[in-house]
């Protein structure tokens, strides 16, 4: 813009100042995650940068490991069971706050932000204490209970924000033409939520699959998840093979949080033209 | 340049001069000039798109011309930042910053120009008093009212007595009774202090109650600059009959060359040969379009004038308007005034319509 | 036909209080069995173990040890929140001036790092700051140091990986704030004479504060408790709250202890979250997610 060169750049170095500082930020904040991706690929025990060579050698390491394979797949297993607990759970939950005449909904609305404004340390070893007695340590149960309950919060706000963003009009439409609240629900709600829903059990997920502290605590020596497995390696010996684990739990990230955004930008768009 | 003005001297004029605005490919601004007079209360009417609001912007400083110059009491001010112009604006809403209060906020470009603490408040209670505010200084602008809220950013657009006062649709965020109200309060406020305003809208009522001139705009071009009454009474172009209160449009093709201002016959697309006044010289057999306004169209008998039939009666009050199609198709609006003599014909009878020459307007492509 | 939906069409809400309540039953059980009841029966550890007594609680906050435990932690928590704050705002403004594909990447910056696992981020952390780690070939490589400086296990080490962890909580929250601020505010301001640093001052800086506020809370609270990163980067030397929680369950077996280190902390927890409680808006993050 000419205005620039006729105004000198004086107005606008703070903002330069502040633009520079921000982009910096996004480096700070990229930058450590990224700088593991080709150290994972280097071929010596020592892991450097930039590394001299290539080999997947960690990455062979990772799949020929039983424990390290043993811990991915329980991990997923709980992520996926924690996943359609914590959707079904939350949304119905949701439904009851917003839609629903719920009696002592301040202290449900409480009990949802509970798990997050306590710190994960208390609850962890809480429930050690507890699942400890009721023999729940180490087993799908105690850690998808676990779980739930730490990805319900998001669920819980993510569908709140989606039903709160839709005309509640469209549902007293489908009532008043004789629909049930069932068949309300099933045609006219949950497609109108479903990108939220969507991203919610998508969040829920990864909160499950990385969750450290708890599963820290109620894993036990047969059953462990990745992330306590990851743990036990780097307090340990920080070995090559966690750069490779690193890496791929990176990407599947990146995947992840790609995936929603298409997911839920084809919902949107559908639901737009369906309430046009 | 900071200092405020004395209140006497304060009456300035602004020149725009050649103004372009190009955002990528479309021009937004082409090519206006106008000037405002000292003390005068000028308004920019146009369609969303016309260029209005652009060229408001440029006065303030937020958009840099392509080209052209803006000049205010003399000085071009084309390149300076809007924080160094002295003007003061009213925007559409979200004017007022919220985590101040009503006092605060009046007084706040005092603080920007360094006034002490205690000038400055005296200064807002008084600015709070002419938009008559008093007792409102301590509340946040949310617990003010939408009227009440456009006369707070009055009151801190005015406070520090700027040369010019821009608005950029102020009232149009409020409903219809407190803006007609607001409309003639701002016109006083405007009178009382002197101060020379442009007033952004694209509500035409709005622009010929308050204005002193209003200029239209259409597609970044300015189309016609003059007084509610020259632009009601002699509209220049077609669009300008068009936009200005409401006109029947009747295409045509001239029967006898004319120059502007003259008597010439249109044959109308029905065959019916009527008379309007040229807009611009015309040669003979050229396409035109005959502007007529609803009030100036009469009723004869059946058989006089253009027959038409009648198709609607609207009745409002004041006035009913009669919706009236002629052979060729088209509908034409007739208002008529209640109390007058004689009742509105039935709907479906047949009538004759008729004007004098001078009330219809000929315009021909190039207008 | 019409008289069924009325019945469920009471007072503008559709399910009744038995539907709602059958609605919310799964949480309710899941919230007693998997938060209410183990809480509680950690305070009831630190309580009523072996008899109702407090000595607990008192050896928590008057032993010289644990006390410079607490404090250690506060000091940190408090540095991460100012690092972060000054890291994330101006991240969170440029966000909101930006459009389209810039700001998804920028978008994409935050949100990466926040759903990445916060072992890969702290491993990540220990293998730039270990011994033989980039940063100090780095710095040997460019001749600042002739021999690898010991980063890791340091103070200054936990701070910098807990405000990478954290820098996303705090710079949402900014963002969505920053984003609310009409444009027309900074321009009138600019209109009544203020410069860019005035209206930055005056008017764009306090109108985040909202924003400001909401993340140094979660960001706070967050560090407080935060365990993963300060037990793996920290040594014994920089052990923080969690961590000596984790060691009298693990190591000491001492329930009634913990349950006293818990309890000091979630009142602490509790207190700022009731003093703030408009504050802390937790939709603002799933919102944005």
């Amino acid at each position: 813009m000419s205005a620039q060169h006729r105004q000198g750049s004086s107005r606008h170095a703070g903002r330069a100042a502040i633009g520079a500082v921000a982009y910096a930020v996004t480096v700070f904040l990229l930058l450590p995650t990224l700088v593991i991706m080709p150290m994972s690929v280097g071929p010596e025990r020592y892991l450097r940068f930039p590394p001299n060579g290539f080999s997947l050698r960690w990455y062979a390491e990772y799949f020929g490991d039983a424990d390290w394979i043993n811990a991915t797949l329980f991990s997923l297993e709980i992520g996926v069971v924690t996943t359609i607990a914590a959707t079904v759970v939350g949304t119905m939950l949701a439904l009851a706050l917003v839609r629903g005449r719920l009696p002592g909904k301040g202290l449900v609305e409480l009990l949802v932000i509970g798990p997050v404004i306590v710190p994960h340390i208390a609850l962890a070893v809480a429930m050690f204490l507890v699942f400890e007695q009721l023999r729940l340590t180490g087993t799908l149960l105690g850690f998808a209970m676990a779980h739930t309950i730490l990805a319900l919060p998001f669920v819980v706000f993510t569908v709140l924000a989606a039903l709160y963003r839709f005309d509640a009009d469209l549902e007293r439409a489908a009532l008043s033409c004789g629909a049930g609240p069932l068949r309300t629900f099933r045609h006219v709600t949950l497609p109108l939520i479903a990108p939220g829903v969507v991203s919610a059990a998508l969040f829920a997920f990864i909160i499950s699959f990385d969750e450290a502290v708890v599963s820290f605590f109620i894993s036990n020596l047969d059953r462990k998840t990745l992330p306590r497995k990851m743990f036990e390696d780097i307090d340990y010996n920080v070995s090559p093979t966690l750069a490779a684990v690193a890496t791929m739990l990176t990407l599947l990230t990146i995947v992840a949080l790609v995936g929603s955004h298409l997911i839920k930008s084809r919902l949107d768009r559908r639901t737009r033209t369906a309430t046009d | 340049m900071l200092q405020p003005a004395d209140l006497s001297s304060r009456s300035i004029g602004i020149e725009i001069d050649g103004l372009v605005k190009r955002f990528g490919a479309v021009k937004a601004v082409d090519s206006v000039s106008l000037a405002v007079e000292p003390g005068e209360f000028l308004a920019l009417l146009g369609p969303s798109g016309s260029g209005k609001t652009t060229i408001l912007m440029a006065i303030a400083g937020f958009e840099y011309p392509d080209e052209g110059r803006i000049r205010v009491g003399g000085e071009d001010i084309t390149w300076v930042p809007p924080s160094r112009r002295n003007l003061g604006m009213v925007f559409q809403k979200y004017t007022l910053f919220p985590h101040m209060s009503v006092l605060e906020n009046i007084a706040f470009p005092l603080k920007m120009r360094g006034v002490g603490r205690a000038e400055r408040e005296e200064r807002a209670r008084a600015a709070l008093s002419t938009v008559r505010l008093d007792g409102y200084g301590e509340r946040k602008p949310s617990q003010l009212s939408g009227g009440q809220q456009q006369r707070v950013a009055i009151a801190r657009a005015i406070v520090y007595k700027p040369r010019v006062l821009l608005m950029d649709e102020p009232l149009s965020a409020l409903d219809k009774n407190l803006r007609e109200e607001m409309q003639i309060e701002t016109k006083h406020l405007q009178r009382e202090i002197g101060v020379t305003v442009v007033f952004v809208t694209h509500d035409q009522t709005e622009a010929l109650t308050m204005a002193d001139r209003v200029a239209v705009l259409d597609h970044g071009r300015l189309q016609q600059i003059g007084s509610p009454h020259d632009l009601y009474e002699t509209p220049r172009t077609a669009f300008v009959a068009g936009f200005i209160g409401e006109t029947n449009f009747c295409a045509g093709r001239t029967l006898c060359a004319g120059v502007a201002g003259q008597r010439i016959s249109v044959a109308l697309a029905c065959g019916h040969a009527v008379e309007a006044l040229a807009v611009g010289a015309l040669a003979e057999g050229v396409p035109v379009k005959i502007a007529i306004r609803p009030e100036r169209l009469s009723l004869v008998e059946a058989g006089g004038g253009l027959p038409a039939r009648v198709e609607e009666a609207i009745y409002a009050g004041n006035a009913t308007t009669l919706l009236l199609a002629t052979p060729s198709g088209q509908t034409l609006r007739l208002r008529v005034p209640a109390g007058g003599a004689g009742g509105s014909p039935a709907i479906g009878e047949a009538v004759g319509l008729s004007w004098r020459a001078e009330d219809a307007r000929a315009f021909g492509d190039a207008a | 036909m019409s008289a069924r939906p009325a019945r469920w069409l009471l007072g503008g809400r559709h399910y009744s209080e038995v539907a709602s309540l059958a609605l919310a039953a799964p949480f309710l059980i899941l919230a007693f069995v998997a938060f209410i009841l183990p809480l509680g029966s950690l305070l009831h550890e630190s309580l009523f173990l072996p008899a109702p007594t407090l000595a607990h609680y008192e050896r928590a906050v008057t032993e010289p040890v644990y006390l410079r435990v607490m404090l250690r932690t506060l000091r940190i928590a408090a540095s991460v929140t100012v690092l972060t704050l000054l890291l994330a705002w101006p991240l969170a403004w440029l966000m909101a001036r930006s459009s389209g594909l810039k700001l998804a990447i920028l978008v994409a910056s935050v949100l990466l790092p926040l759903w990445t696992s916060v072992l890969v981020r702290t491993y990540a952390w220990m293998v730039l700051l270990q011994k033989n780690g980039v940063i100090n070939q780095l710095l040997m490589g460019a001749g600042i140091t002739s021999e690898p400086l010991r980063l890791l296990y340091t103070e200054g080490a936990v701070v910098l990986a807990m405000s990478h962890v954290l820098l996303p909580f705090m710079v949402l929250p900014i963002f969505s704030a920053l984003r609310g601020i009409p444009d027309d505010y900074s321009r009138a301001a600019q209109m009544l004479g203020a410069s860019e640093w005035a209206t930055f001052r005056e008017v764009i800086f306090p109108l985040s504060l909202p924003g400001v506020t909401s993340g140094c809370l979660m960001v706070f609270l967050l560090a407080l408790g935060f365990f993963v990163t300060p037990a793996l980067i920290g040594g014994p030397q920089q052990m923080m709250i969690a961590t000596l929680v984790s060691q009298q369950v693990r190591e000491m077996l001492d329930w009634s202890f913990a349950g006293a280190l818990v309890g000091v902390l979630l009142a602490f927890v509790l207190l700022i979250a009731i003093l703030f409680k408009r504050a802390v808006r937790l939709d603002r993050f799933v919102g944005s997610a």
